[in-house]
């Protein structure tokens, strides 16, 4: 029996195990979501407002859960408004299928209208795009795009369906899930030089990134840490990797980290990067970085072995199965004198950990919501200082617990994201986000209400782009140009607009409570925290700059 | 660190938009292509890209290890330069003046080049070769009055047994 290609769509989903999709309809895809309609019971696809918000959805629903987030837009300016959302993913190595549809093949060109060449848009910022030209390949093209999303180190994937193509009727012939795996090979000769690496280092260092996360690796690296007992920081990606109970967790390194695992860091002569790509903002200057140090590193992608650090020694693959060999082929290594050094470390005055008590501050809110919120509830953020104080002080206890936007700092995705995270987890969210990050994508609030999920905001009002003015206060002498925002926005009678109860804090004896109250609604809620404009993410390293050049206190 | 020339050889699958891939990865990477030659192979399916390059033992692998990534390239070579035959097209157009013809017409068959069109006031010539070969033959006819010329780009050809296939 011919089918056509907008159920051909719905089928290919469903056997890649997709039941829950996000987007925005429009002319191009009418026919897919037809079949949406007509199919409602197999698939459950969520309407944002914008179709930014639905690819950060997509994404933070993929990011909790580990499936692939689908996103669906129509074509031209449908395409347009996904790209942040692709490039977030991107960076971060979500998987996520991107479905947009097109204008007919025949009007392909001619600058019809809504029409967009998203192919050659998102090129740069997808693993892969196809365009589908025949309806002949449309079903083993979206098999591929599944294939390709989560292959090696996952990513996105777009596939553009004209309209025709989506009309169109073909013979269809179900397949089964295919398997993604991908296997590397590393020589024996890798390990055993690995192995003896870490058997002669007096002073190893685990450096732990995203990797750890999307490998679902954190138990096998604990026991790595355990077997060669090294202390472990993490990037910001690799952050919930490591559940803050854990003694070896130090926190996170590099331009805002903690000072222990900074130090740490800095006086190690061996580091053992697992799935982490030594971005800039983790390693600050490069050469000084690695000073006196050998570097075995660890990740799936080899394009990241040496792009940005040169390592020692690379062991290429699924960082959860090489962390297994590891584990299973090495004795026990006990260090005395180093895990007296790093527990020294970590007993120093760890600066940053002091907020001024006596008033309301980023540390007390976030601490306050740590109390009160269950070990599982989904961490999201914005992007900016508000961020970087939940990298800081949340206490992360399970893996894919937190969701933010690292490698390309994208504002605005707090939100979206904590919509596809809450329905990804089946659980709270609690998204901290800021007056500067929250006024970029608030409308899906609308969404949350349509859908009544059960999304916390906490709004950190400083009445300013937080980030951008540390920067001017530090590096420009206080010109504070166009971030002091001072927006007459009143968030709570704004969300209330929206349908969303929420209320506003500004003195510290309010907050314990408020907190607590907000985190028991099963439903949407907004809290309004204000913040000093001055409070600043300390410590700080420099870009470019070294633990020497650390910057404690304001 | 030093700075080498690099020429890759890649298969890469015949259709439309792979060449914007590739050449898209050496834009945002950084690396700058010096020549560029493509074309189909005996499997209409694939199509052979050459490449060559400036670079030291960094951007080499990078951009080995980042052409691998892009799912449309089936299998990426960097030629080794002295087991390799590399050859370039050269056409170029001179303007004959009184007396001078011969003088290129003998140069021309010095570097084993061809006529392959001549009115009563331009010659144009192919040259085939490696580079230098080809820069030889330009730099020879440049006083001569050079009006216009194009190059293929390097191709390039294992000795021997070898073939580059998956």
């Amino acid at each position: 029996m011919k089918i056509s290609g907008a159920k051909i769509v719905i089928e290919t989903l469903i056997e890649n195990g997709v039941d829950t999709v996000f987007g925005y309809p429009g002319g191009a895809v009418l026919n897919i979501y037809d079949e949406l309609y007509k199919n409602c019971d197999r698939i459950k696809h969520y309407t944002t407002s914008h179709e930014q918000g639905a690819a950060h959805a997509a994404d933070g629903y993929a990011r909790v859960s580990g499936k692939t987030g689908v996103v669906i837009a129509t074509s031209g300016p449908g395409a347009t408004n996904l790209v942040t959302g692709i490039a977030t993913a991107y960076l971060d190595s979500t998987p996520l299928v991107a479905l947009t549809g097109n204008v007919a093949t025949g009007l392909i060109g001619r600058d019809s209208f809504q029409e967009v060449d998203i192919c050659g848009v998102t090129m740069p910022i997808t693993k892969h795009n196809f365009m589908v030209k025949d309806i002949n390949v449309l079903a083993d093209t979206i098999r591929e795009a599944f294939k390709i999303a989560n292959s090696g180190r996952p990513g996105p994937v777009l596939i553009d369906i004209p309209k025709d193509i989506q009309t169109a009727q073909t013979h269809f012939t179900p397949n089964k899930k295919e398997d993604f795996c991908k296997v590397y090979k590393n020589g024996v000769k890798a390990f055993n030089d690995a192995m003896q690496l870490i058997k002669e280092s007096k002073r190893p260092f685990i450096y732990a990134g995203g990797g750890v996360v999307i490998s679902d690796a954190s138990s096998e690296l604990s026991t790595f840490a355990d077997t060669i007992d090294a202390p472990i920081g993490t990037s910001m990606m690799g952050l919930s990797a490591v559940s803050c109970d854990n003694e070896r967790f130090l926190g996170m390194t590099g331009m805002h980290g903690r000072f222990a695992a900074s130090k740490a860091l800095a006086s190690c002569d061996l580091i053992i990067a697992v799935g982490t790509r030594f971005s800039d903002r983790a390693t600050g200057n490069k050469t000084k970085f690695i000073h006196g140090k050998k570097v075995i590193h660890i990740d799936i992608d080899p394009a990241e072995i040496g792009k940005n650090i040169p390592a020692y020694v690379s062991l290429v693959g699924d960082v959860k199965k090489i962390l297994s060999k590891l584990n299973a082929n090495m004795q026990k290594i006990e260090r005395e004198e180093w895990s007296k050094e790093v527990q020294s470390i970590k007993n120093s005055k760890d600066y940053h950990l002091e907020m001024d008590k006596s008033r309301l501050n980023p540390q007390s809110v976030i601490e306050t919501v740590n109390k009160y919120a269950d070990k599982d509830t989904i961490i999201a953020t914005d992007v900016g200082q508000h961020q970087m104080w939940v990298a800081q002080y949340y206490n992360f206890k399970k893996a894919r617990t937190f969701v933010t936007s690292g490698g390309l700092g994208t504002m605005g995705f707090g939100l979206g994201a904590s919509i596809g995270a809450s329905i990804g987890a089946q659980k709270k969210a609690v998204l901290f986000t800021s007056d500067g990050g929250f006024h970029m994508n608030l409308n899906e609030m609308a969404t949350l209400v349509s859908y009544n999920l059960p999304v916390l905001i906490v709004v950190m009002n400083n009445n300013a782009l937080g980030m951008v003015r540390q920067w001017q206060t530090l590096f420009f002498e206080s010109r504070y140009s166009c971030t002091s925002l001072n927006r007459k926005t009143d968030y709570v009678m704004l969300a209330k607009a929206f349908g969303i109860n929420g209320c506003k804090i500004d003195d510290m004896s309010k907050l314990n409570n408020a907190v607590k109250d907000a985190l028991k609604y099963n439903r949407p809620y907004l809290l309004e925290v204000t913040i000093d404009p001055d409070e600043k993410v300390l410590p700080m390293i420099p870009p470019n700059g070294t633990i020497n050049d650390i910057i404690l206190k304001a | 660190m030093k700075q080498e020339r690099i020429v890759l050889s890649m298969l890469v699958n015949n259709e439309a938009g792979v060449l914007t891939r590739v050449s898209g990865l050496f834009a945002r990477r950084g690396f700058n292509i010096d020549t560029l030659s493509v074309g189909v192979t005996l499997d209409p399916k694939v199509s052979r890209i050459t490449i060559t390059a400036l670079g030291d033992e960094y951007i080499k692998e990078q951009i080995r290890l980042q052409l691998e990534k892009l799912h449309d390239v089936i299998i990426i070579e960097e030629m080794d330069l002295e087991s390799t035959v590399m050859r370039e097209l050269l056409l170029i157009k001179v303007k004959v003046e009184q007396g001078n013809r011969r003088e290129i017409l003998d140069a021309t068959s010095i570097f084993r080049a061809k006529v392959v069109d001549l009115t009563p006031t331009h010659l144009t010539m192919e040259v085939t070769g490696d580079s230098s070969k080809c820069n030889a033959f330009l730099e020879y006819m440049m006083p001569f009055g050079v009006e216009e010329l194009c190059r293929t780009g390097i191709t390039a050809i294992s000795r021997g047994s070898k073939v580059l296939k998956k």
